[in-house]
C-alpha cells in the first residue's frame, strides 16, 4: 500500500544547524500519526518541510506516491495538503465566517470571481464547517475578538474546508482548556477515514489517546516510530525526554489547562 | 446580514450622486471647476486605495499610472480625436499597461521594498516625461489641448464636470464591485495574512498584480479626465508630489474603504487650490497640519474605517531554527 506521506532520508540545515536530520517518516493511508519529541526536536520544521513553507536541504516527499519535494507551498496546498498552526494565523479583520469563506470559495472555485456567482453554496458551507469545530452562532465576530481557544477551532475550520487528503496539525491542543482538548479529540475522532492526519502535540495524554501511529523525533532524528504502546514502553524515549533510565512513569497525567507556552 | 445601516449607506450614496449632479446648476465656474478637479484626484485616491488599503499594498508611485494616461489622453486628442470618451478608453488602456508592464517586477516585493520600488518606478516615468520632448513637450508639457467634444459640440464648463462625473462613477462603481466582490475578499485575506492565504492554496502573487493593473488601469482612466479639465498635461502633474498627496487622502481619508479617500481628496484639493492660494504659498505646510491632526485624532481616517491590520508575523523567516537543547 502506498504511504499517504513519505519522507525518505529528508533534512533541512539552518547554517551549520542540522534541524532535520535524514528522517523517514511514513504515514499509512487514514492514520492519526502524532509526532512527539522534546523542544528542538525539529517537528515543526519537518512540519515546514512538508507543506512547502521550507525546502529540504537533501531527500524526497512523496504525497500518495507523487514527488511533491520541488513543488511549492500553494501547489501542494491545492493536492490536498492542509494545515493548522502552532500559532492561530487568521484573518484578524475578518469575520470568523469570512475567514472560512476564503478557504471555502477556493477550494470549490478554484479561480476566484470578480462577480459574486454561487457564494450561498459557499455560506451554507462556511456554516455547516463552523458547526463542525464547534463555532456554531460564532460566525460573525470577528477573528480578532475570539477567545485563544476559538481561534484555534477556527483554524481547524479553514484547513477542513479546503477537504484536504492530508492534516498537519501543530500542537492544536496548545493553550486549550480542558473542555477544548475534549471537544478537539472528539472532532479528530470525528473526521472522515479517507482524511490521513499527521499531528505534533505536547499533551501526551492527548497522544495516546487519539494517535494510531506515533513517530518520535529528537535532535533532528527519528528516535522511534511504532504503536502508541511500542513508543510508551520504550527505554530510549525514556531517555531522550527525561534524560534518565529509572524506572518512573514517563507520562505524567499534566494539570487541567496546564498550556504548553515553551515551545518555539 | 442586510440591516439598516447598509440602506443608510446606500440612501447617502444616492443623495449624493443627486447632490453632486446638480451642481453645476447653483455653483458659480470657477467652483464647479475645482469641484471637477476634486472629482479627478478622488478617482485616482480612490485606485490607490484598492491597492493600499484594500490589498495592503502602499505605494508611492502610483501617480506615474495617472501621467502616463493623462499624457496619453492629451496626445491623443491633440492627434487623433477629441470626440468623447475615446481619450478616456485610451487613456485607461495606457494606464493599464503601464502598470501591467511595471506591476511585474512591483509585486514581487513587499513592505519597504514595494515603497521603494513604486518610488522609483514613478521617478522613472517622470523623468521620461521630461526628457522624451518630442512626445511629451518636455518640461512644457502638453498644450493647447483641444476641448472633448460630444455629438462634436465642445464641452464647456459644467459639460466637462458631467463628463467627468460620469466617467468618475463608473470608475468608482467597478472598483467598488471588485472591492465587494469574493476577489476582493481574497485581496483583503492577502492584506491581512499573506501567508495563510498561500497556505490555502492561493497564488497571491497574481492576485496582486490583477489588483495593480486594475488600480494603474483606473489611474490611467483618472489621468484621463485631468487631461480633459485641464487641457494641459505637464510633467509636475505625475511627480512624487502627486503620488504623495494621493497618498495623503487615502489615508485622511480612511484606507480601505474607498469612498473615505475620496472625501480625502476633497479635502486635499480644498486645502491645495481653495485655501492655499491665500496663504502665500503654504498651502502644503496646511496639509502637513492637516495629516498630523488627523493621524492623531482619528488614526483610522475619516472614514472611521480600520487601516491595513497587520497582525504580528506568525510565522518565522526561513532562517530561523526551532529553538535547540530545551528538554
Amino acid at each position: 500500500m502506498t504511504a499517504a506521506l513519505s519522507c525518505r532520508a529528508v533534512s533541512r540545515n539552518f547554517g551549520a544547524l542540522r534541524a532535520v536530520d535524514h528522517v523517514d517518516l511514513a504515514v499509512r493511508p487514514g492514520a492519526r500519526h502524532a509526532l512527539i519529541g522534546p523542544n528542538g526536536a525539529g517537528k515543526t520544521t519537518l512540519f515546514r518541510l512538508i507543506t512547502g513553507l521550507l525546502r529540504v536541504t537533501d531527500g524526497q516527499i512523496e504525497l500518495d506516491g507523487r514527488d511533491i519535494t520541488r513543488l511549492s507551498e500553494v501547489r501542494r496546498a491545492r493536492l490536498g495538503i492542509g494545515q493548522t498552526l502552532q500559532h492561530a494565523s487568521l484573518f484578524a479583520s475578518m469575520t470568523a465566517a469570512q475567514n472560512v469563506a476564503l478557504a471555502v470559495r477556493r477550494h470549490e472555485r478554484g479561480v476566484i470571481p470578480v462577480v459574486p456567482v454561487a457564494e450561498r453554496a459557499v455560506w451554507t458551507r462556511v456554516e455547516a464547517l463552523l458547526a463542525e469545530v464547534g463555532l456554531a452562532g460564532r460566525g460573525a465576530v470577528t477573528a480578532a475578538a475570539l477567545s485563544h481557544g476559538e481561534r484555534k477551532q477556527l483554524e481547524i475550520a479553514l484547513a477542513l474546508a479546503c477537504r484536504p487528503r492530508l492534516l498537519l496539525m501543530d500542537e492544536p491542543a496548545a493553550g486549550m482548556s480542558t473542555a477544548e482538548r475534549v471537544a478537539l479529540a472528539t472532532l479528530v475522532r470525528s473526521l472522515p477515514e479517507s482524511m490521513t492526519v499527521l499531528f505534533v502535540e505536547h499533551d501526551l495524554d492527548l497522544v495516546f489517546d487519539l494517535a494510531s501511529d506515533v513517530t518520535v523525533l529528537s535532535l533532528g532524528r527519528v528516535l522511534l516510530s511504532g504503536t502508541p504502546e511500542e513508543v510508551r514502553s520504550s527505554p530510549e524515549v525514556r531517555q531522550a525526554y527525561l534524560g534518565s533510565t529509572r524506572d518512573e512513569p514517563l507520562f505524567l497525567p499534566r494539570a487541567p489547562g496546564d498550556a504548553d507556552v515553551s515551545a518555539g | 446580514m442586510i440591516t439598516s445601516p447598509a440602506h443608510t449607506g446606500r440612501y447617502l450614496a444616492v443623495a449624493a450622486v443627486v447632490v453632486l449632479a446638480a451642481a453645476p446648476f447653483f455653483l458659480a465656474p470657477y467652483a464647479t471647476t475645482t469641484l471637477t478637479r476634486m472629482l479627478v484626484f478622488a478617482l485616482l485616491a480612490a485606485s490607490l486605495d484598492l491597492l493600499v488599503g484594500v490589498t495592503g499594498l502602499p505605494s508611492l508611485g502610483h501617480a506615474a499610472y495617472f501621467g502616463v494616461g493623462a499624457y496619453a489622453a492629451a496626445w491623443f486628442t491633440k492627434n487623433v480625436s477629441a470626440t468623447g470618451p475615446l481619450p478616456l478608453l485610451i487613456a485607461l488602456a495606457a494606464g493599464g499597461a503601464a502598470a501591467a508592464a511595471s506591476g511585474w517586477v512591483a509585486v514581487r516585493t513587499a513592505g519597504v521594498f514595494f515603497l521603494m520600488l513604486t518610488l522609483a518606478i514613478g521617478e522613472i516615468v517622470a523623468q521620461a516625461a521630461e526628457t522624451w520632448e518630442s512626445v511629451t513637450g518636455g518640461s512644457n508639457g502638453l498644450y493647447g489641448v483641444p476641448a472633448t467634444r460630444i455629438a462634436d459640440t465642445p464641452l464647456g464648463v459644467a459639460g466637462v464636470y458631467w463628463y467627468v462625473l460620469a466617467a468618475f462613477l463608473l470608475g468608482f462603481l467597478v472598483l467598488w464591485l471588485v472591492s465587494r466582490s469574493p476577489f476582493g475578499a481574497a485581496l483583503r485575506g492577502i492584506r491581512d495574512n499573506e501567508p495563510r492565504m498561500r497556505a490555502l492554496g492561493y497564488p497571491t502573487r497574481g492576485y496582486k498584480y490583477l489588483a495593480f493593473v486594475l488600480a494603474g488601469a483606473i489611474a490611467g482612466l483618472a489621468g484621463g479626465l485631468l487631461a480633459t479639465q485641464q487641457r494641459l498635461v505637464t510633467p509636475a502633474d505625475l511627480g512624487f508630489t502627486t503620488a504623495a498627496l494621493a497618498l495623503l487622502a487615502v489615508i485622511i481619508g480612511g484606507a480601505g474603504s474607498l469612498w473615505g479617500p475620496c472625501l480625502g481628496a476633497a479635502l486635499v484639493i480644498t486645502v491645495r487650490d481653495v485655501i492655499g492660494p491665500d496663504l502665500g504659498g503654504h498651502g502644503p505646510l496646511l496639509l502637513g497640519l492637516v495629516f498630523i491632526l488627523v493621524v492623531y485624532l482619528l488614526p483610522r481616517g475619516a472614514a472611521g474605517l480600520r487601516l491595513p491590520h497587520r497582525p504580528a508575523r506568525t510565522r518565522p523567516v526561513d532562517r530561523e531554527p526551532e529553538q535547540v537543547g530545551q528538554p
